[in-house]
């Protein structure tokens, strides 16, 4: 009888095939390490839910020229910000032919189809890939995290080193204490549905060519008060349409989040852009965007965290699967480092927290460490500004005989009638800070 | 006395084989639980579905296993489809089979019952030629075409015993070659007994599948089935591929629904009066 815990003894195991655990699986295959990617999914990706935008740089840094093989849908041309109020709106965009040329900027997927072609590369690499399989525990020895205890028969399996890729809700992290109890003020749930559309609706209701993408990001009105944001992204044949807000103020307003979701879409400047659509399927999702003060440890003796388990999203950007992979790929970096030297201690793998410390990762989640507690604190960003500057525009943009002088008084009062000038000053210049 | 024994012994071996070969056929579907229809054409939509393997050639696989496990052996889990068929062999190895085969060509592409089947026994053929076959055991039909042709096709080409709907193995005596099944009718049960070798095609009934183990999942994860194409086979290419496939498709449709039945009240009516309202209506609508 061979002994069980040779046979399955691996250099790294990952839990969680997201963006973060595959791109860490791919990094350490790469280099001819034996890596498991244990995933609960029927296949990798399969319940995974994202907006989502895909940042071409990390996946890059993983597949060279991707964009030509990947299951994207679009690549993003433009971009809109909006502004609502309860029946109007003010949008910024940004559109440029540079984005609409290879490489590309930006893309918009759909997780399930990208994810599954993703763990396919790491599995071209040399990965184990093992779905259906919940990892329920860590199993320490000595302290050490030596490996994971999953609900197969015979289940369990060994590695040098486990990397917690396992998402927001990363349950393991917490049983090995590396992380606290949860703060809903640093979780956000997303809901979000896609809704078929021709093509051709979507091409000609956006403006796009081809494989041309959209995407909006909305502020105000549709968070009914709360700290949130929506968007809508174009699809290839469907548009992602969704809403995020924080946890502890869907808990204080009892707002069910998909009344939240339904609310957003019967907005008469929203049901423009969806009219036409069919729900296709319904989805709900936790985003982490505590920020860098809200991180747990992200290394220990025999283990590293990435991704959302890590608390790596930048929530004021959108970003969080180009954290994730970069993370991951930067775990699999300190795994490979670790192997050559043949320690796997805490102070070997603190090399992981140096590297992420180098890259974006973490520059820029230290960047708006301040920024989540601020917007906690000036949720009028979210219900007051977009409200009295939609009625301001309303005011400069109606030709009604009245003369411009009194109109600039008229829109001095909208915007001081709830706030004084003062505390917009101040206002603008602690979110200035914030901003680092 | 002692070489007396010794005799026995040997003549014993020769008679009674004491490892089986199973070789369990399953085919590679579209996830139809995950099906979304098209609102405009209302047809299905493939692109993006999941496949999985055919929900009956689990308990195939399972019971090949299981008949394995009892009796010792081997199980050679085989497949056509398309190259990422591949993935059902691994499951096939993941759920306890020792070695698979994946028979893919674009020249079998489009082959219905008729082909499909003959490309599977030629396969089989082959695989005895190299470890002598005694069972063949394929699921009751798969759900994406209905048909429960290819098992019984299997069978009659290679003069198979043929036994259908199999709920229970109940005992395989390889010294005789035999063994005795029950078959599910649709009023009841028959217990059969047929020579070896045998094809049986499985109900879900049969067993319950097991959850794999995390050691076969590992085995799996990297197995690389051994692939057979056309060049491998040399098959009579008028008999596969949409060459040799006879049936064409006329017309998908969704059945009509069924219509509500009626229900009789009895409120305040006496039972009699409520028997005779009925036995009217039967008579009127000609069911007696
Ligand atoms: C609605 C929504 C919109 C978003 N939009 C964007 C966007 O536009 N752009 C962007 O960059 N980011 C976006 N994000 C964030 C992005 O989705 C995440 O940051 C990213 O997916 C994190 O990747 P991950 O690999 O860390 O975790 P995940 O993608 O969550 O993957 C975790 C994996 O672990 C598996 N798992 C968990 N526990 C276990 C266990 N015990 N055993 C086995 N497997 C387990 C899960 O099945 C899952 O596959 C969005 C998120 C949401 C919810």
């Amino acid at each position: 009888m061979p002994d069980i815990k040779d046979m399955n003894k691996f250099d790294a195991i990952i839990v969680g095939a997201g963006p973060a655990g595959t791109s860490c699986a791919h990094t350490v295959a790469k280099a001819g390490l034996k890596v498991a990617l244990v995933d609960r999914g029927t296949f990798p990706g399969a319940k995974n839910v994202m907006g989502g935008v895909l940042y071409r740089h990390a996946v890059e840094n993983a597949i060279p020229d991707f964009w030509k093989e990947a299951p994207l849908e679009r690549h993003i041309i433009e971009q809109q910000y909006w502004l609502l109020s309860d029946d109007s709106n003010i949008s910024i965009g940004h559109r440029s032919e540079k984005f609409a040329q290879e490489p590309y900027n930006r893309f918009t997927v759909l997780r399930a189809k990208f994810d599954s072609w993703f763990a396919g590369q790491a599995d071209s690499a040399g990965a184990y890939i093992i779905s259906k399989t919940v990892v329920d525990d860590v199993i320490t020895e000595n302290g050490r995290v030596v490996g994971i205890k999953t609900d197969r028969p015979d289940g369990n399996l060994y590695a040098n080193v486990i990397v917690l890729c396992d998402g927001v809700n990363s349950l393991l992290a917490q049983k090995l204490g590396m992380r606290g109890e949860f703060d809903n003020r640093h979780l956000a749930l997303a809901v979000k549905e896609i809704i078929s559309m021709p093509r051709e609706k979507i091409e000609d209701r956006f403006n796009l060519d081809g494989d041309e993408g959209a995407t909006i990001d909305i502020y105000g009105e549709v968070a009914q008060g709360m700290e949130g944001t929506g968007f809508i992204y174009t699809n290839k044949d469907s548009l992602s349409v969704g809403i995020g807000v924080i946890l502890a103020d869907l808990v204080k307003t009892r707002v069910r989040p998909y009344d939240l979701l339904e609310q957003m879409k019967n907005h008469p400047v929203i049901k423009r852009m969806i009219s036409g659509g069919e729900p296709r399927e319904y989805m709900a999702h936790m985003i982490p965007e505590g920020g860098y003060k809200a991180m747990p440890k992200i290394y220990g003796d025999g283990v590293l965290v990435a991704g959302d388990a890590a608390m790596m999203v930048n929530g004021f950007h959108r970003e969080g699967s180009n954290l994730a992979m970069t993370s991951g790929r930067l775990a699999g970096k300190t795994i490979i480092e670790a192997t050559e030297k043949g320690d796997y201690s805490k102070n070997a793998l603190s090399r992981y927290k140096d590297l992420l410390e180098d890259s974006f990762v973490l520059k820029d989640l230290k960047k708006y460490k301040n920024l989540p507690a601020h917007i906690s604190n000036y949720s009028e960003f979210f219900s007051t500004y977009p409200e009295i500057l939609n009625k301001a525009a309303d005011e400069f943009l109606t030709i009604d005989g009245v003369s411009k002088k009194e109109k600039q008084r008229k829109i001095r009062k909208i915007l001081t009638e709830k706030k004084s000038l003062w505390n917009i000053i101040k206002d603008t210049y602690k979110s200035w800070r914030a901003f680092g | 006395m002692i070489e007396c024994n010794i005799d026995i012994l040997k003549k014993d071996i020769a008679n009674k084989r004491l490892d089986m070969h199973i070789v369990v056929c399953i085919k590679q579907v579209p996830d139809t639980t995950q099906a979304r229809i098209d609102p405009k054409t209302n047809t299905l939509i493939r692109e993006g579905m999941p496949t999985i393997v055919n929900p009956y050639d689990l308990h195939a696989l399972e019971e090949g296993v299981r008949i394995k496990e009892e009796y010792g052996g081997k199980v050679t889990v085989l497949t056509m489809g398309p190259p990422q068929a591949k993935d059902a062999i691994r499951e096939g190895i993941s759920h306890g089979c020792d070695e698979g085969i994946l028979l893919t060509d674009r020249a079998f592409a489009g082959s219905d019952t008729l082909a499909t089947s003959y490309v599977l026994s030629e396969a089989i053929k082959r695989v005895d030629l190299d470890e002598k076959v005694d069972l063949v055991i394929c699921g009751k039909q798969s759900i994406d075409g209905d048909t429960a042709q290819v098992g019984p096709g299997i069978a009659q080409r290679l003069d198979l015993s043929q036994l259908t709907y199999v709920i229970k193995v109940r005992s395989i005596d390889l010294k005789k070659n035999s063994m005795i099944v029950e078959r599910q009718l649709e009023d009841g049960r028959q217990i059969v007994e047929a020579r070896m070798p045998a094809l049986m095609t499985v109900v879900k009934e049969i067993n319950e599948t097991r959850y794999s183990s995390l050691s076969n999942l590992i085995k799996a994860a990297k197995y690389e089935p051994a692939v057979w194409n056309q060049e491998v086979l040399g098959l009579d290419t008028t008999k596969i591929g949409l060459k040799g496939s006879p049936t064409t498709v006329r017309k998908i449709f969704a059945p009509p629904p069924r219509e509500a039945g009626e229900i009789i009240n009895n409120e305040g009516e006496s039972s009699k009066e409520v028997a005779e309202k009925l036995l009217k209506l039967l008579i009127e609508k000609e069911v007696i």
